[in-house]
């Protein structure tokens, strides 16, 4: 452990809170230096530029940030009045307007000389960080991941992703100047090994009833396995997670506050603008998330480079639907859950689109209710508390008519 | 003989409001239904009438479940709860054997999932879109200057069904304005409508698989054009009763009924 992370306070939570404070710090440090800074895609191998020591910050992270604290309206507002369509993403729209407006007081990053871009998440993307480096007129590096229609990726696809990977690393050798360490690659995939799998044993951890956690908790922490998945603090931090949570269980404890009356798999990304109503809405009726598909997505386990490959092909967005609902089925049966509340996101059609055939299939394998409500992941306009409410009351109460039930 | 258990449901819906009373959770002894929804007097108007009709005063109530979606502001509620359970709760009563209940209201259309036991067992609601529901009907009413009520008859009596857009009720709308321009039947016009909502609603009722016996509730149950329609796009035989717009109050009253006993308990 560094003298650096010994120092800071014991929480994970601050912990956590302190290295994406830093994230940010480290790219103004290195842009007000003169350095090359990068914007990057959520699930772009990190291990490329964290090897070569190049620092990035995330489009999806600001957007999710600046639709938390209230200004996604403004920001989809100005997209729109550029030209850009409302059927477009919301984090797209509100990362277009940044780039033309430049300043969001509720999180503001420096601009980029790059972008690097990977569709594993996203398809939309591509367009997106096009339009960006087009308007900037700064290079794209893009790494290409086909969905994938087999259950996993075999040697034609590891292939096709590694020659990408090996181009990609050149470009940024030639954008910044700098070199490629090999020993350093090898250590950097050591700790997001390490922190990749701390973060899975530490979300893996609701699987005890009560869960030792508010699975709302995971939406925020999610921020540090995106942003610094290659970085030894992360890792020590979420292995201290995992110790608070093992703790927890030992003394029965949780951060859920209240009774957990019911379990939940809460399917698709958070409804930034609306974080508090969707939250207290479930809390107050005792339901805890203990499912969620954030935990697998950003667990990347690899032992090698071409597994490093075959990892970043498992991404949600990019894997066979079958997989997709083995992923789902899993969380439910690992977690206990006794519903399913599913966002259908207007922001990501490709996420959402396979939603209702997921229902069909999560009612079918798992027998569990569930209840699909409209939202956004960073525009408000696209919610409405009340039919929310209801979807979410309809669905309490078809679990506690099966917790009746079975008790009879 | 011991004391009576009165118990109250109350449906304040979008556009109307419903009441129904219940001695011992069995007999109706008093519904009303008001045309005014939520944040108007026809809430407390449609209770005034149900204890008018049942000789009872609120002071006689045992126990009131507010649903509906302005089941929140009803202050006089000893609980709230969804529609959707409420709707299954009623729909079990009113139609014996039901395992699939479509109730399409003044703003969303649901379809409900009955266990052999009338529990709700799943549901699908419509999504944000009021295509599909009772709001969708008013707008086209309102177009073509034909009532509502007598939406069912015109259906009856057209040659055919014109085509009308299920995507949107914005467009829908445009869509009967050119038809009207072209001179279309209005008949035909309204037959296309209730098609558009067929198709619409049959999504829904597919998603959680149609199962017989299957029903419908909410007002748009009134309209006989619409579930023709329905059965048709379902190839199924759907129930409708006089009483399917008050399922929601009548599911209310009922677990009003069976709270009291719990709490009494």
């Amino acid at each position: 452990m560094s003298n650096e992370v010994e120092n800071k306070p014991v929480r994970a939570k601050d912990l956590l809170g302190g290295i994406v404070a830093k994230h940010y710090k480290e790219a103004w440090d290195a842009k007000n230096a003169g350095e090359k800074v990068g914007w990057c895609a959520s699930n772009f191998p990190q291990e490329i530029f964290e090897t070569l020591d190049i620092k990035v910050v995330y489009p999806e992270n600001q957007a999710a940030a600046i639709a938390a604290k209230g200004g996604g309206e403004r920001m989809c507002e100005t997209s729109e009045n550029n030209g850009y369509s409302n059927d477009i993403c919301a984090y797209a729209r509100i990362s277009l307007a940044y780039m033309d407006v430049k300043d969001a007081p509720e999180l503001n990053m420096p601009q980029p000389d790059f972008v690097l871009c990977c569709n594993n998440i996203c398809n939309c993307m591509i367009k997106w960080y096009e339009n960006i480096a087009k308007e900037l007129d700064i290079p794209m590096i893009l790494i290409d991941i086909p969905y994938n229609n087999d259950y996993d990726a075999e040697e034609d696809r590891i292939a096709y992703v590694r020659g990408q990977f090996d181009y990609a690393i050149k470009q940024l050798e030639e954008i910044t100047g700098k070199k490629w360490d090999q020993d350093k690659f090898e250590r950097v995939m050591e700790i997001s090994q390490r922190t990749g799998r701390a973060w899975l044993a530490a979300t893996a951890m609701s699987r005890y009833e009560p869960s030792p956690f508010n699975g709302f908790d995971v939406f925020n922490h999610m921020a540090v396995a995106v942003c610094a998945r290659g970085k030894e603090e992360s890792a020590i931090a979420f292995e201290k997670l995992l110790e608070e949570f093992e703790q927890n269980v030992k003394e029965g404890k949780s951060t859920f506050r209240g009774e957990e009356k019911h379990r939940i798999l809460f399917e698709g990304i958070a409804c930034w603008p609306h974080l508090r109503h969707t939250f207290t809405t479930l809390k107050e009726a005792g339901v805890n998330v203990t499912g969620t598909v954030y935990a697998d997505a950003f667990g990347y386990i690899y032992e090698n480079t071409n597994e490093l490959m075959q990892s970043y092909c498992r991404t949600p967005n990019a894997i066979s639907f079958d997989r997709s609902v083995d992923m789902r089925v899993k969380a439910i049966k690992e977690n206990h859950c006794d519903g399913a509340l599913i966002h259908i996101n207007r922001s990501c059609k490709q996420w959402s689109g396979i939603m209702y055939e997921m229902e069909r299939e999560i009612r079918k394998q798992t027998g569990i209710p569930t209840a699909i409500f409209d939202g956004d992941q960073a525009d408000p306009r696209n919610f409405s508390p009340a039919q929310y409410d209801t979807r979410v009351q309809g669905l309490i109460e078809v679990m506690e008519a099966n917790k009746a039930k079975e008790a009879k | 003989m011991s004391k009576k258990i009165y118990s109250l449901g109350i449906d304040v819906g979008s556009t109307t409001s419903k009441c129904v009373i219940l001695a011992d959770g069995q007999d109706i002894l008093g519904k009303a239904l008001v045309g005014k929804g939520a944040g108007t007097d026809g809430v407390d108007k449609s209770v005034s009438l149900a204890l008018e009709e049942a000789g009872l005063s609120l002071d006689d109530i045992d126990f009131i479940v507010a649903t509906g979606y302005g089941r929140n502001s009803y202050t006089r509620a000893d609980k709230s709860m969804s529609e959707l359970s409420c709707h299954a709760k009623g729909g079990a009563r009113i139609f014996e054997g039901v395992r699939t209940i479509i109730d399409i209201g003044g703003q969303d259309a649901k379809v409900l999932r009955l266990d052999e036991f009338g529990q709700m067992e799943n549901f699908v609601m419509n999504d944000k879109c009021a295509a599909g529901t009772g709001r969708f009907l008013e707008v086209m009413s309102n177009v073509l200057h034909v009532p509502l009520d007598d939406f069912g008859e015109y259906d009856a009596q057209a040659k055919d069904a014109a085509s009308v857009s299920s995507t949107c009720t914005v467009f829908a709308e445009s869509e009967v304005i050119s038809l009207l321009a072209h001179n279309e039947d209005v008949k035909n016009i309204i037959k296309g409508i209730h098609s558009s909502v067929a198709s619409r609603v049959s999504g829904q009722v597919r998603r959680v698989g149609v199962k017989p016996v299957v029903a419908m509730t909410g007002g748009v149950s009134r309209n006989m054009g619409v579930v023709r329609a329905l059965e048709a796009e379902l190839e199924v035989d759907i129930q409708v009763s006089p009483d399917s717009q008050l399922a929601g109050a009548l599911g209310a009253a009922i677990y009003a009924y069976e709270n009291f006993l719990k709490k009494e308990n």
